[in-house]
């Protein structure tokens, strides 16, 4: 990923996305530059974002900051920060649709239950979406609805025997199935 | 603000926390992992796993070589397993483990039959992980799978080549050049991000070829661009078209109108993308930028956060070149101030430090303080640095500027904003006298209780500079005694330096001072204790109060004239002996790159019979070369040699170019000539020089050059005197003389013994006044510029006649006097219809010359320039003002 400078001027680029917890404990992380070449300098990033942006309010809008020449954009949901950093001179409506689209994505897999416990239950699929948004720096996709359909699409079994689930996931998928009969 | 998420913490610690992974331990994992080998896969139980390894390396963890290669070769069996979402997880664990050479072969074959399914999914991420781990010589086996696959009509599998092109283009251009024809296609596509990722590939492809570029621009904004990233990347590169297309490029702008019509798409991405365009345009219009600026003020009332950043962002940079165009948008600004986000308000009030007036500033002032605890270092410096310049701006606004800077000052901070607060208070005490009394206090306070050393020094010198010259210096000696007493070595050091510089400066505090350094006497440090002896014997601390003479007011104060490179390269030339080292021996020449020479130097030819070495770039080389040739040796001292100036056209018969050497009383012209026909071999080379039209020369000397065989260079010397001291000024014509011998160029023999003789024309060298001056440069001109005086000081002003830009009028009166631009003025901000240029430089005779140069520029495009010259000497003055006036 040395080459990460070399398209600097003509492509958007991301640099990370992470997704953390209410404590800034890694749920899942990505990096796609080598701006931070050790897991210890990966962490101190994570640590000094999080602590910059955990007094904000970032729940209905996604919010915005810089540090250190770079450009972060996130999102609080329930016990789950998401953030898109990118570079001083990207534009920031660019990094804000990759977050968007991860967001809605997440929102999508994990059937509306935004959680950590619910993240970490379905890791495999929040990896892939990583996966499918950016690939080294490069935006793939932006829109949630194509990267849910394309992470779903491989998922062990799409529908998970109900039995699985918990009681409480299985009143929340029921109603929200009864309200979508509702509203159609 | 925080209210939901603490509630959510409370009712979370109620429920004790579950998560997959508690207590996962990376030895059991592995161990796991062998269900890869089972002969009756678990797809599920698998997929779980590789979750599991996924989960350790995403935590940090890292496996060891052993353990690596051994999970990678178990995934590998798992490709027998037809479940889609465990070969997706296998995908993602190849992936993570970058795999090396001898590795990746054992997934070649599975990958390349993914390539090749029915499968789109299985298509598109075999083709993503196999160009993420494979090396040149496996792609050209893949090459004609990935062209297929880039006009795929999955729109998945094409980004999916496309975008591995981008990276293979990297490490393997000379391939992914070749897809050209496939990457056109998709940019034609129907599918937006094929398009947008086609485009990406293309111009990266292309990007070299500035008119292919410009051609693919064209085409796109006549068509159909589909996605709002792909018009972004099109508004990236038609402002990479306009830029080089000639900054000072007037009337019509046929992409401009294209930008202008971004402005009104649906999409915001592509919008902002190109208002932000329009005002980094390089000379940009203020009618041009009217449109731009109306769609960023919509932005600055949005609801959404990220759009009112990236619009203040914007501003702020716009207000830089442009304050004018920015002051419709103070009103939205001013709201912005109160900002839930810290970011937008901090951009907002810096935008209007640079737009406000004389009035407004109390009142930002007010607010400002109060939000500055509540922002990161970053925004803080960009605050300070928009107040340092309103109060340039606003001189009789400085006291509640200063007292803010002390403020922050004091408060908790990283270097570079302690930093930054440091410059400006120093900028602001250089520049607006009336603050230099206040802001030396504020600095004295900082440094009692300050962690950084750098800091420390660098104020502690700036005290001793500025604080003897104040109302009452003595005040500040308590301040810097408490370095000596309190700090480590090296601060201890400069303050034994900055007590040293009151004693020679304050008459009066001279005894007190005296008793202070020798205390320092018994300092632990080496090199304090030194400084302090030293500074004792040059101020004479015996006891007897003396006025402190010329020579220890130079030494002490005096600043270092040579280039720290310079000095450097001639301490580790200088070998060890009786003779101590001369700081008079280093040249005081600022480096620049002289073009040429390197040209002549490449082609050097080893193991041929070469006179002498060729010639090497630098003043060293030249004062080596010249002093070995004992007609010259009796010239004195090399004063200056220039950069060498080209006397044939290139591609010619013979090259020559010629180096004018610079001494007192003389001049020697040094021409290195290439002979570039392989079939000759030149002997006796001289140079006839007619120097009719430079009376005060005389030819003396003349040192010819044995023989030039071919692609060998070679040097001839021409001498002249000239009148002591006296920048002689003349025009010499040359013709090359010399003896020609055919030679069998693949035995190199000379074939025919009698040579001919013949003359070959050269150009016409002129020595010219800025021959005689030395680019040296001045760390601080204002200070040397005070100590010089005004005993010598001449003023004129000169019409410059019309004139393209000031860049072009600085740039030209630069190069006439041949003087060093000091603190990068030489730099004339864009549109700006007047500057001030300073030059400084050394005279022929060792005389310091500096030069304040004021341009302005009138609307008929007439630039008037203003030339004050201050130097040692009232002839070199004059001399400054001759060469301006005549040139």
């Amino acid at each position: 990923m040395a080459s990460f400078s070399v398209y600097r001027d003509s492509c958007p680029l991301v640099k990370n996305i992470l997704l953390l917890d209410s404590e800034g404990k890694r749920v899942a992380v990505k990096y796609y530059s080598d701006e931070w070449a050790t897991n210890a300098a990966k962490l101190a990033y994570e640590k000094s974002v999080f602590t910059k942006t955990q007094k904000t309010n970032a729940r209905t809008e996604a919010e915005i900051t810089m540090f250190d020449s770079n450009i972060v954009i996130y999102k609080f949901v329930q016990d789950l920060h998401f953030f898109v950093t990118g570079g001083d001179d990207e534009n920031e409506l660019i990094l804000d649709a990759v977050l968007q689209g991860f967001y809605d994505a997440v929102t999508l897999l994990l059937r509306n239950k935004v959680d950590k416990s619910e993240a970490l239950e379905n890791l495999d699929l929040i990896l892939l979406c990583l996966d499918e948004i950016v690939d080294r720096g490069m935006i793939l996709e932006t829109d949630g609805n194509v990267i849910a359909s394309k992470v779903a699409t491989s998922s062990v079994d799409p529908a998970a025997p109900l039995s699985e689930q918990t009681i409480s996931q299985a009143l929340a998928l029921a109603r929200e199935h009864l309200t979508r009969s509702l509203l159609s | 603000m925080a209210q939901p998420l603490i509630k959510k913490d409370d009712d979370r610690d109620d429920e004790s926390e579950y998560s997959p992974f508690l207590g996962i331990e990376k030895g059991a994992v592995l161990q796991e992992a062998r269900v890869f080998n089972d002969p009756q896969l678990d797809p599920r139980r698998c997929s779980q796993v590789i979750t599991k390894l996924l989960y350790l390396l995403n935590q940090g963890e890292s496996f060891t070589k052993v353990e690596a290669t051994e999970v990678f070769f178990s995934v590998t069996k798992l490709f027998q397993s037809k479940d889609n979402g465990l070969r997706r997880m296998v995908y993602l664990m190849i992936k993570e483990l970058s795999p090396s050479a001898d590795e990746v072969i054992i997934v070649t074959s599975s990958l390349m039959k993914d390539m090749n399914s029915k499968t789109d999914m299985y298509r598109a991420n075999a083709i993503r992980v196999l160009c993420r781990i494979t090396d040149g010589t496996l792609l050209t086996q893949i090459e004609r799978y990935l062209k297929q696959a880039i006009v795929d009509k999955n729109p998945v599998v094409a980004s999916a080549a496309l975008v591995s092109g981008i990276h293979l283009l990297q490490t393997n251009p000379e391939i992914v050049k070749r897809w050209s024809n496939e990457v056109q296609e998709a940019v034609q596509s129907r599918a937006a991000l094929v398009q947008f990722h086609a485009l990406a590939l293309l111009h990266q492809i292309r990007q070299n070829d500035r008119l292919a570029v410009s051609k693919l621009v064209s085409n796109l904004t006549r068509g159909t661009v589909r996605s709002p990233l792909a018009q972004c990347l099109l508004i990236r590169f038609i402002s990479q078209v306009i830029q080089e297309s000639g900054a000072t490029q007037t009337g019509d702008r046929p992409f401009y109108d294209y930008l202008e019509a971004c402005l009104r798409h649906k999409a915001e991405m592509v919008i902002f993308e190109a208002a932000r365009a329009i005002t980094e345009l390089s000379g940009v219009t203020s009618r041009e930028l009217t449109p731009a600026i109306t769609v960023l003020q919509l932005f600055l009332s949005s609801s959404k956060p990220v759009l009112r950043f990236a619009a203040v962002r914007t501003l702020n940079k716009v207000a830089m070149m442009h304050p004018m165009a920015v002051t419709n948008c103070n009103i939205d600004m001013e709201s912005l101030i109160s900002d839930q986000n810290r970011s937008i308000a901090t951009l907002a009030i810096t935008t209007l430090l640079k737009t406000g007036n004389e009035s407004s500033v109390d009142r930002l002032m007010k607010q400002i303080t109060n939000f500055m605890s509540d922002i990161a270092d970053e925004f803080k410096i960009v605050v300070v640095e928009a107040i340092r310049s309103l109060c340039l701006k606003f001189p009789l606004k400085f006291r509640s500027l200063m007292n803010f800077l002390s403020n922050i000052l004091r408060e908790e901070g990283g270097f570079d904003y302690k930093k930054a607060i440091v410059d400006s208070i120093v900028i602001l005490i250089r520049d607006i006298p009336d603050a230099k009394e206040s802001g030396l206090l504020h600095l004295c306070e900082f440094i009692e209780d300050c962690e950084f050393t750098y800091l420390s020094t660098q104020i502690l010198h700036f005290l001793g500079v500025e604080g003897p010259k104040t109302s009452d210096p003595s005040k500040y000696i308590r301040y810097i005694y408490n370095r000596v007493i309190l700090e480590n070595a090296t601060v201890r050091a400069s303050a034994v330096s900055t007590l040293a510089k009151f004693g020679a400066m304050v008459d009066s505090l001279k005894p007190r001072i005296f008793i202070l350094l020798r205390r320092c006497l018994f300092d632990s440090d080496d090199e304090v204790r030194d400084r302090a002896t030293l500074y004792l014997n040059t101020l004479g601390g015996d006891g007897a109060v003396v006025e402190t003479d010329e020579d220890s007011k130079e030494f002490l104060f005096g600043s270092l004239d040579v280039p720290l490179s310079n000095l450097e390269t001639s301490l580790k030339n200088y070998e060890p002996s009786e003779e101590p080292f001369d700081i008079n021996s280093v040249p005081k020449e600022v480096k620049s790159q002289p073009l040429a020479e390197k040209k002549a130097t490449n082609k050097k030819h080893p193991g041929l019979d070469t006179p002498l070495a060729a010639p090497s770039t630098g003043v060293d080389a030249y004062e080596k070369l010249l002093s070995s040739i004992s007609e010259f040796s009796s010239f004195g001292k090399l004063f200056k040699s220039s950069a060498p100036f080209e006397l044939t056209e290139p591609e010619t018969e013979y090259a020559v170019n010629v180096v004018k050497h610079v001494y007192d009383g003389h001049i020697v012209f040094q021409y290195n000539c290439t002979n570039t026909i392989p079939e000759q071999l030149l002997e006796d080379v001289t140079v006839m020089v007619d120097a009719s039209e430079a009376e005060e020369f005389s030819e003396i000397a003349s040192k010819p050059l044995r023989s030039l065989p071919y692609d060998t260079p070679g040097q001839t010397f021409v001498a002249f005197q000239k009148p002591e001291g006296v920048p002689a000024v003349g025009k010499f014509s040359n013709n090359l003389r010399f003896i020609v011998k055919e030679v069998d160029p693949s035995t190199g023999e000379v074939v025919e013994e009698d040579g001919m003789e013949e003359d070959y024309q050269l150009e016409d060298v002129d020595v010219v006044a800025a021959d005689y001056m030395l680019r040296v440069g001045v760390s601080n001109f204002r200070n040397a510029w005070e100590s010089i005086g005004a005993d010598f000081e001449k003023v004129d002003e000169y019409g410059l006649g019309p004139r393209e830009s000031l860049t072009e009028a600085v740039n030209a009166v630069i190069s006439l006097l041949g003087m060093q631009p000091c603190e990068g003025t030489e730099v004339v901000p864009n549109n700006s219809r007047s500057h001030t240029c300073l030059l400084s430089g050394v005279f022929i005779g060792g005389l310091k010359v500096l030069v304040r140069l004021q341009f302005g520029l009138d609307s008929s495009r007439e630039v008037a320039m203003k030339l004050a010259v201050r130097s040692e000497d009232e002839a070199v003055s004059d001399t400054i003002h001759e060469i301006v006036a005549s040139g």
